[in-house]
């Protein structure tokens, strides 16, 4: 068990209820503690908004996951021509809104009659799952690196510093898009779609560590100092144990919260990527591909543009006012 | 201070010296290593043989790589000569290459496109620093207030909008439906400053619209946060108004991070905003970076790259000196 903070926070409200118990008499329970999580819990569950996001990001998951399952019900497959649903002339999707109709939920593409339901559904697939990897990378790394910088000190930390600066202050995007281009379409025996995710996971998770790294190397700095590692240290606790039990602990919350704040980024810059024709590959379906495909059309046939776009700005909100009410949950200072 | 001064100077060449290699590292060990070949990438995949050996010679590829890397700093500090067939090219000093995929000089090309990218990045700049921090400000005084609430709000789904997205949306809106503003086209402000102005105010509302949310929600939080400090308690207690209590101790302090933010942004916008560019069709650096990308064309991929990195490293410099002026705790040395 970890002496940590969390082992004494206590909140207003059980504070207020153990000066009653005091004044009821010994006969009555005490009033334990209450550990940071349980607090958090208790505050999350306040918070509508937060909920709210949360419950838009699970219904997000599971629609990824199940979108073979939901194109076989509702849609149709991913690269079908439906060349029946446009206008011959202009290749514009027949009807009103796109083509939008009970056949074809979000209407079809234009020039192509690609079911745009369908397309979405494994755009959020491959966004989601770029999202999420790209995080467990940035996050890996960043707490490996920050903890080292944050605890050994000395050169390590002047590093490891330096590096994080130096990555900080770099035309990301610039680069991103350079390495995304030079790498190669297929690799390790996947196929375009899964290798290119593989590529954009590395670049995306790589160029984000520095932000975890921060903040667990100043939580680290100040955590070393405090009582409990002291108290570890002198009943003969070793490094390797401060780290794992001592310090590892008590950093999980600024490392879920931070983790949770980076994957709607990484969802922008994927979209990103892929609007700028060097994330997903075409006829693979990808929000921000979608997106840029819509560039010619989007005069004629607003609702290309509209719909992967607002799924893009819904998932990142979503993402966003989950984390934000997440800080605010396990923040102690929060007001 | 001279002394500090000299030391960031050489702190940025440093950086600047790490951002090349890395640039030059990724596009010729990379293709190596992946076992595509930078020549062949340059002139396409049918090419026969001489004409490879051709680009191959012309393009310094035969030299070992830190050779072509010492050409490449020596251009930009001294000039260089390219051999472009019979004829002998040569680059006056701060030589970024030569694009051998356009014909042409690296370092006038992207001088070209620089204006685009300014008048993008200050015109958006001011717009985002004064929309921000007024609603941040606003918000953290009235905090709970309903206008607060609707700031928050509008700012959350800023932080979340793509400009991509934006983009697009704000010219079917307000070009295609509503018709207000014209479809975009650059016109250099020397030659027309109403209509450069005319055609830069939606890139601009539109950009600036990201960054002010941000920044609105970093304002809030500071001056939240210096709201709550012991010093304005004083100075209240001490029976200043509110007016001077906001305006000469709260904003001072609540507004220092903003500066270091405002000049990263402003840095590493003035190096290209490549999706800004592309999505309202502005030939700027950022969109000249990517026809690059797209074309493989390695000496204007540096060059860009070069620039971006230089921005950010002055950037970075100029955040510092402003830092030392407004807040009195810095010292340098």
């Amino acid at each position: 068990m970890s002496l940590g903070p969390e082992a004494s926070v206590t909140d207003e409200e059980s504070a207020l209820t153990a000066d009653a118990a005091e004044v009821r008499g010994p006969a009555e329970k005490a009033i334990a503690g209450r550990s940071l999580k349980q607090i958090a819990w208790r505050r999350l569950k306040k918070d509508k908004v937060a909920l709210g996001g949360a419950c838009v990001v699970i219904f997000l998951i599971l629609i990824a996951i199940l979108a073979p399952l939901l194109t076989k019900w509702f849609g149709h497959p991913i690269d079908e021509f439906h060349n029946e649903t446009l206008d011959p002339t202009f290749g514009t999707p027949k009807g009103a809104f796109g083509g939008i109709s009970t056949e074809f939920l979000f209407g079809v593409e234009p020039d192509s009659g690609r079911d745009i339901f369908s397309r979405v559904l494994y755009g959020a697939q491959t966004s989601l799952t770029v999202a999420f990897l790209s995080a467990l990378v940035s996050t890996i790394l960043g707490v490996i690196f920050g903890l080292a910088a944050g605890f050994l000190g000395g050169w390590v930390d002047a590093t490891i510093s330096r590096v994080m600066d130096f990555l900080l202050a770099f035309p990301q995007l610039l680069f991103s898009i350079a390495l995304v281009s030079v790498l190669p379409y297929e690799m390790l025996g996947l196929n375009a779609r899964w290798s290119r995710v593989a590529v954009l996971v590395c670049v995306i998770g790589f160029f984000g560590w520095p932000y975890i790294g921060r903040i667990v190397r100043g939580q680290t700095l100040s955590l070393r100092e405090r009582e409990f590692v002291e108290a570890a240290r002198s009943m003969g606790a070793r490094s390797p144990r401060i780290l794992m039990r001592e310090l590892l602990p008590n950093l999980a919350a600024p490392i879920l919260v931070y983790t949770t704040l980076i994957i709607p980024t990484n969802i922008l810059t994927e979209a990103a990527l892929s609007f700028l024709g060097v994330g997903i590959p075409p006829p693979n379906p990808s929000w921000g591909g979608m997106l840029s495909s819509a560039v010619p059309v989007y005069q004629i046939d607003p609702m290309f543009m509209i719909i992967p776009g607002t799924l893009i700005f819904i998932t990142v909100l979503a993402f966003n006012l989950f984390g934000d009410g997440l800080r605010d949950a396990l923040d102690p200072k929060a007001r | 201070m001279v002394a500090y001064l000299i030391r960031r100077l050489i702190n940025a060449v440093l950086t600047l010296l790490v951002v090349t290699l890395v640039t030059f590292g990724i596009f010729f060990m990379v293709p190596k290593l992946t076992g595509s070949d930078p020549a062949l990438l340059y002139i396409g995949k049918t090419a026969d043989k001489v004409a490879v050996e051709g680009i191959r010679e012309k393009m310094g590829l035969s030299d070992p790589i830190l050779v072509q890397y010492g050409k490449f700093l020596k251009g930009i500090v001294a000039g260089r000569d390219y051999a472009n067939g019979p004829d002998v090219q040569h680059c006056d000093a701060p030589c970024l290459g030569y694009s051998f995929k356009t014909e042409q000089e690296v370092t006038p090309l992207l001088m070209d496109d620089l204006p685009v990218t300014l008048s993008l990045a200050l015109g958006a700049a001011i717009l985002w620093l004064i929309g921000g921090v007024t609603a941040g400000v606003i918000s953290a005084l009235r905090k709970g207030s309903i206008p607060d609430r609707a700031v928050m709000f509008i700012a959350l789904a800023g932080v979340s909008l793509p400009i991509y997205f934006t983009g697009l949306l704000s010219k079917q809106i307000f070009v295609n439906w509503l018709g207000w503003l014209p479809e975009g086209n650059y016109v250099p402000f020397l030659e027309s400053p109403s209509e450069w102005f005319i055609q830069m105010l939606l890139p601009w509302i539109t950009l600036a619209f990201l960054f002010a949310a941000t920044y609105a929600r970093l304002t809030r939080a500071n001056m939240l946060e210096t709201l709550g400090e012991d010093y304005i308690r004083t100075a209240r207690a001490k029976g200043l108004t509110e007016r001077i209590v906001i305006g000469k101790h709260a904003l001072r302090s609540g507004l220092t991070p903003i500066v270091t933010i405002f000049g990263l942004d402003l840095g590493a916008l003035l190096g290209g905003a490549v999706l800004t560019e592309a999505v309202f069709n502005l030939r700027g650096l950022g969109y000249q970076a990517l026809q690059a990308i797209r074309g493989n064309d390695l000496p204007v991929i540096l060059g860009v790259t070069m620039i971006a990195a230089f921005f950010i490293v002055i950037a970075n410099l100029v955040v510092d000196l402003v830092y030392s002026a407004i807040d009195p705790r810095v010292r340098l040395g």
